[in-house]
C-alpha cells in the first residue's frame, strides 16, 4: 500500500471553495496566510473580518468565520465599533489600497492614532481593481492606468502616498511592518508579521497594520511572473519593505 | 397674591450672573407649585461674547412653545440685556432690572419697572455670585404667585451638593424679596 | 413617581442607557452635543463604551459595527451630520442591522442655523439613503417623549432588525421640563447571537453583508424589506388625537413635534371662540397616520397642516386625504416657533376659505 502524508492543507479558517481572484492576483495569497495564522493562533471561533469594498468584497465567501461587509473605506470603523462592542473578539480589518489609501484615509487614521486594538492588513497593488484599473492612490509616478492613460503625472494627479511611513509617526499605532508577497520567502515573511499583529491585538496593545505589496497582474496588463517583477522591481523602490512601527503605546 | 397669568420669562445678564440659575430655580419651584413649565437656555454662538439668556415659561396649561419671543417679564441683568430685550415686553410686562449695573433707564413707559441693586445687595452679603437669588426674590415678590417659602426649600435643594452656599442664598433671596414692591 | 427637571438631550441619553444602550458613538454638533457629553460620563459609569469618533462618517460606521456585533448601539446627530450619515444608515437598513439613530433638528439647508425646525422630515421618512429604505420615524413632542421613546426605540428596532429613528428638534433638545424617570428595561442580550458576529464558535460563521449581485437575489432581497416595512405600516402606526370627539369638527389641525404643542393650545384657543377644533399629532412619521387623516377627510373637515419648515409633511396628508377635503398649510422656520395665536388666526383663514 501506498504511504500518504499530508504536508500541506487547507487551513480550517478556509472554506474549501474555488476563489474568483484572476490568476496571478495576491488577494488568495493573502488570505491563505491569515487563515493559517488564525488557525496557529487557535481565535477561529472569536475572530471576525471585515471584508471592504474593492475585489475582496467577497472575502467572506473565503473565510470559515464571522465576517462584516463594510462600506468603502469605512472598514477600520466597522472593525473598532465591532472591538469596542465585544472586545474578547479578534477583529481584522481587510483593505485595499482606493478604500484604505484614498476614500478611507480618515478612517485608517483616526484608528491608528486612537490606538484601536485592530489589525489592519493593507493589500496594496497600486490600482482600483475592482472597478477596471483606475488610478489608486498609490499608483506610481509614470505607471499607466485606465485614467491615468499617458501614466501618472504627479503635477496632475498627485503623488503615490505612503500609509505605512505615514501612521507609524502617528502616538497610537503600535506595529506597522510592509511586506510583499513575490517569493516564498517573502510569502513566509508576511505570515510572520501578519501573526505578530494578532499576537499583539491579543495582548491588547493597539493599533496593528500589515501593508503588503500586491500583484494585479490583470490591470497592469502583465503576466503574472512579469507583475511580480513589476512588486519587486518598482514597488519596492518606491515602497520600501521593512518595520515601520513596534513599540508599545503605552508606557504604564 | 395676585392671580395667576402665564408667566414668560426671560432671564438674561452676561455670563456667570447665574442667569441661567435663576430661570431654573424659577421653573423648578413652579414645577412643584403644580404650575406646567419648561426652561430653555439661549445656544451656540448666542452664548459666547459673555452673554446668556435663557427663557422660562411657567402656566396653567400645558407648554406650547418654550422659546419666549414677546415675554411679559424681563429679569436683565446688565445694560445690554435691558437693551436688547426691553422692546420685545409684552406691554404692561414687568421689568425687573439690576439697578447696580444698569445706569439708565428703561425707555418704554409702558412697563411696570421693578429696579433693584441687585449686585450691591449681594455684595453686601458676601458675595456678589449670589446677583441671581436677589433678582429671583424680586420676582417672586413682584409676581406674587410662589410661595417664598417654597423657594427657600427649592434652594436648599438646588445647592445640596455645596452647602455652604445655601445661607448666602437665601439671604440674598430674602433681600431681593423684601427690597422689592409687588405688582398689583 | 416623582417627576425632575431635565434637558431633552439628557433625557434622551438617559432613556437610551436605560433601554439598555450598551454602546454610543457620536461627533458634536449643536443642538445635540449634550447627549454625546452626558454618554460620556454615564456611560463609563456602567461599564458601557462611549466613543467621541472622528466624524459623523465614521460614527455611523462604528454603529454599524456595533450593530452587526449584535449589541444594543446608538448615534445622536444633528441634520448636516445626519446627511453624512445617510450612506451608513443604507447599509443598516440593508444588512439588517437595529440600532436607534436620533436626529436633533436644526435650519437648513446648507450650514443653516443652529435653531429648532423640522425640515429634515423629507430627509428621516423618505430616506435620504439610497435603496429601497424605511425606517420607523418616531417624533417625541415633550422632553418626558425624548427619554420615552428611546428607552423604548430598542425593542422596536430589534422587533425588525431594521435602525429605529427619532426626530426630534432643536428646543426639545435643548429645553428642560419635568420627567419621569421609568426603570431600566430588562432585555435578553443574547436576543441577537442567531446572526451576530459574536465569533463562530460551534456554530456556522455569520456574515452580515448588504450586497446581492444576482438581480433575483436582490429583488428577492428587497421584497423581504417590503414584507417588513408592511408590517411596519400595520402595526406600528402612532398618533394622538386631541378634541376631535364631535361629527361636525370645524377644523383638524395636524402638527407634529414641538408644533403640536402650540396647536394644542390654539385649539383650546379657537374652542374658546367657538370653532370646533381639533388635533391630530402623528407620532410616526413613518408609518404615517394616513387612514386616521383620512377618517376626517372622508367627512370633509378643513384641515390645517402647521410645521416648522416649508411643508414637508403636508405632502403626507395631501396624500391621505387623496382630494376630498381642503389642505391649507401653515410653517414658519428655524427658530420661530408660531405663536398660539399665529395658529388660531391661520385657522380662521382657513376656514374662510371653505366659507365658513
Amino acid at each position: 500500500m501506498e504511504k500518504k502524508k499530508l504536508i500541506r492543507g487547507r487551513p480550517d479558517a478556509l472554506n474549501d471553495k474555488i476563489m474568483h481572484y484572476c490568476p496571478g492576483c495576491g488577494h488568495g495569497i493573502v488570505h491563505r496566510i491569515v487563515a493559517e495564522v488564525v488557525d496557529e493562533l487557535g481565535i477561529k471561533d472569536r475572530f471576525v473580518g471585515i471584508a471592504p469594498v474593492g475585489c475582496s468584497v467577497f472575502a467572506y465567501w473565503y473565510f470559515n468565520t464571522d465576517f462584516h461587509q463594510a462600506a468603502h473605506g469605512r472598514a477600520p470603523a466597522v472593525a473598532s465599533g465591532i472591538k469596542r462592542a465585544r472586545p474578547e473578539l479578534i477583529v481584522m480589518s481587510y483593505q485595499g489600497d482606493g478604500d484604505l489609501a484614498a476614500i478611507g484615509t480618515a478612517e485608517i487614521v483616526h484608528a491608528a492614532n486612537r490606538g484601536e486594538n485592530i489589525t489592519v492588513i493593507f493589500i496594496n497593488n497600486a490600482i482600483y481593481g475592482m472597478t477596471g484599473g483606475q488610478m489608486a492612490p498609490t499608483t506610481l509616478i509614470g505607471q499607466k492606468s485606465t485614467t491615468t492613460p499617458l501614466g501618472r503625472d504627479p503635477r496632475k494627479a498627485g503623488f503615490p502616498i505612503k500609509i505605512s511611513e505615514m501612521l507609524a509617526v502617528l502616538p497610537g499605532s503600535r506595529y506597522i511592518e510592509r511586506t510583499t508577497v513575490t517569493s516564498p520567502k517573502e510569502v513566509n515573511k508576511t505570515k510572520k508579521a501578519i501573526k505578530k499583529a494578532f499576537e499583539l491585538q491579543m495582548k491588547g496593545e493597539g493599533f496593528t497594520m500589515v501593508e503588503v505589496l500586491s500583484p494585479c497582474p490583470t490591470n497592469w496588463r502583465l503576466t503574472p511572473k512579469d507583475a511580480l517583477k513589476f512588486v519587486e522591481e518598482k514597488m519596492v523602490e518606491y515602497y520600501p519593505l521593512g518595520v515601520f512601527k513596534d513599540e508599545p503605546v503605552f508606557n504604564d | 397674591m395676585s392671580e395667576f397669568v402665564t408667566q414668560e420669562i426671560i432671564s438674561a445678564g452676561m455670563g456667570g450672573q447665574g442667569v441661567l440659575k435663576a430661570g431654573l430655580l424659577i421653573a423648578e419651584t413652579s414645577m412643584k407649585e403644580g404650575y406646567n413649565v419648561s426652561w430653555i437656555p439661549s445656544y451656540g454662538p448666542e452664548m459666547r461674547g459673555g452673554t446668556a439668556n435663557c427663557k422660562v415659561v411657567v402656566s396653567k396649561r400645558p407648554v406650547g412653545s418654550p422659546i419666549v419671543t414677546s415675554p411679559n417679564v424681563l429679569l436683565a441683568f446688565n445694560r445690554p440685556s435691558l437693551e436688547k430685550f426691553e422692546q420685545s415686553l409684552k406691554p404692561g410686562g414687568i421689568l425687573i432690572y439690576n439697578k447696580s449695573l444698569i445706569e439708565i433707564e428703561p425707555k418704554r413707559t409702558d412697563l411696570k419697572l421693578v429696579p433693584i441693586k441687585a449686585t450691591e445687595i449681594a455684595d453686601e452679603l458676601g458675595n456678589t455670585k449670589a446677583t441671581n437669588m436677589v433678582m429671583v426674590g424680586a420676582y417672586v415678590k413682584a409676581t406674587g404667585y410662589l410661595n417664598p417659602e417654597k423657594v427657600k426649600e427649592e434652594i436648599k435643594h438646588m445647592f445640596a451638593s455645596k452647602p455652604q452656599f445655601v445661607e448666602l442664598n437665601i439671604k440674598a433671596f430674602e433681600a431681593g424679596y423684601e427690597a422689592a414692591e409687588e405688582i398689583k | 413617581m416623582e417627576k425632575v427637571m431635565m434637558k431633552g438631550n439628557e433625557a434622551l441619553a438617559e432613556g437610551a442607557l436605560r433601554g439598555g444602550c450598551q454602546c454610543y458613538f457620536g461627533y458634536p454638533i449643536t443642538p445635540q452635543s449634550e447627549v454625546a457629553e452626558y454618554m460620556s460620563r454615564r456611560m463609563p459609569e456602567l461599564g458601557r463604551v462611549f466613543l467621541q469618533t472622528e466624524s459623523e462618517v465614521a460614527t455611523i460606521n462604528y454603529l454599524y459595527g456595533a450593530a452587526g456585533a449584535g449589541v444594543r448601539c446608538m448615534t445622536t446627530s444633528s441634520s448636516p451630520g445626519i446627511s453624512l450619515m445617510q450612506e451608513g444608515i443604507s447599509y443598516l437598513i440593508g444588512a439588517e442591522l437595529p440600532c436607534l439613530i436620533a436626529n436633533v433638528v436644526r435650519g437648513g439647508p446648507g450650514l443653516g442655523n443652529i435653531q429648532p425646525a423640522q425640515a429634515d422630515y423629507w430627509q428621516a421618512t423618505k430616506g435620504g439613503t439610497h435603496g429601497d429604505c424605511r425606517m420607523i420615524v418616531l417624533a417625541p413632542n415633550s422632553v418626558q417623549e425624548m427619554f420615552d421613546f428611546a428607552r423604548d426605540a430598542f425593542d422596536l428596532a430589534e422587533k425588525y432588525r431594521n435602525p429605529v429613528f427619532i426626530l426630534a428638534d432643536g428646543a426639545l433638545g435643548q429645553m428642560m421640563e419635568p420627567v419621569e424617570l421609568k426603570p431600566f428595561l430588562e432585555f435578553d442580550p443574547h436576543k441577537n447571537d442567531s446572526w451576530a458576529t459574536t465569533g463562530a464558535k460551534n456554530r456556522e460563521p455569520h456574515v452580515i453583508t448588504s450586497i446581492h449581485l444576482e438581480p433575483e437575489e436582490m429583488e428577492e432581497f428587497n421584497r423581504h424589506l417590503q414584507a417588513k416595512y408592511l408590517l411596519m405600516e400595520k402595526e406600528e402606526v402612532r398618533w394622538e388625537e386631541y378634541q376631535t370627539n364631535e361629527d361636525d369638527l370645524d377644523i383638524l389641525i395636524v402638527a407634529y413635534g414641538i408644533a403640536s404643542r402650540v396647536c394644542r393650545n390654539a385649539v383650546d384657543d379657537l374652542r374658546a371662540s367657538g370653532i370646533k377644533a381639533g388635533l391630530l399629532r402623528p407620532i410616526t412619521l413613518w408609518p404615517f397616520p394616513k387612514a386616521e387623516i383620512r377618517r376626517f377627510a372622508d367627512r370633509k373637515i378643513p384641515i390645517l397642516v402647521v410645521e416648522l419648515n416649508m411643508g414637508q409633511m403636508l405632502e403626507d396628508v395631501l396624500l391621505a386625504v387623496e382630494g376630498k377635503t381642503l389642505v391649507d398649510f401653515y410653517g414658519r422656520y428655524a427658530g420661530i416657533i408660531p405663536s398660539a395665536d399665529e395658529v388660531v388666526r391661520k385657522a380662521f383663514d382657513t376656514l374662510k376659505k371653505v366659507g365658513k
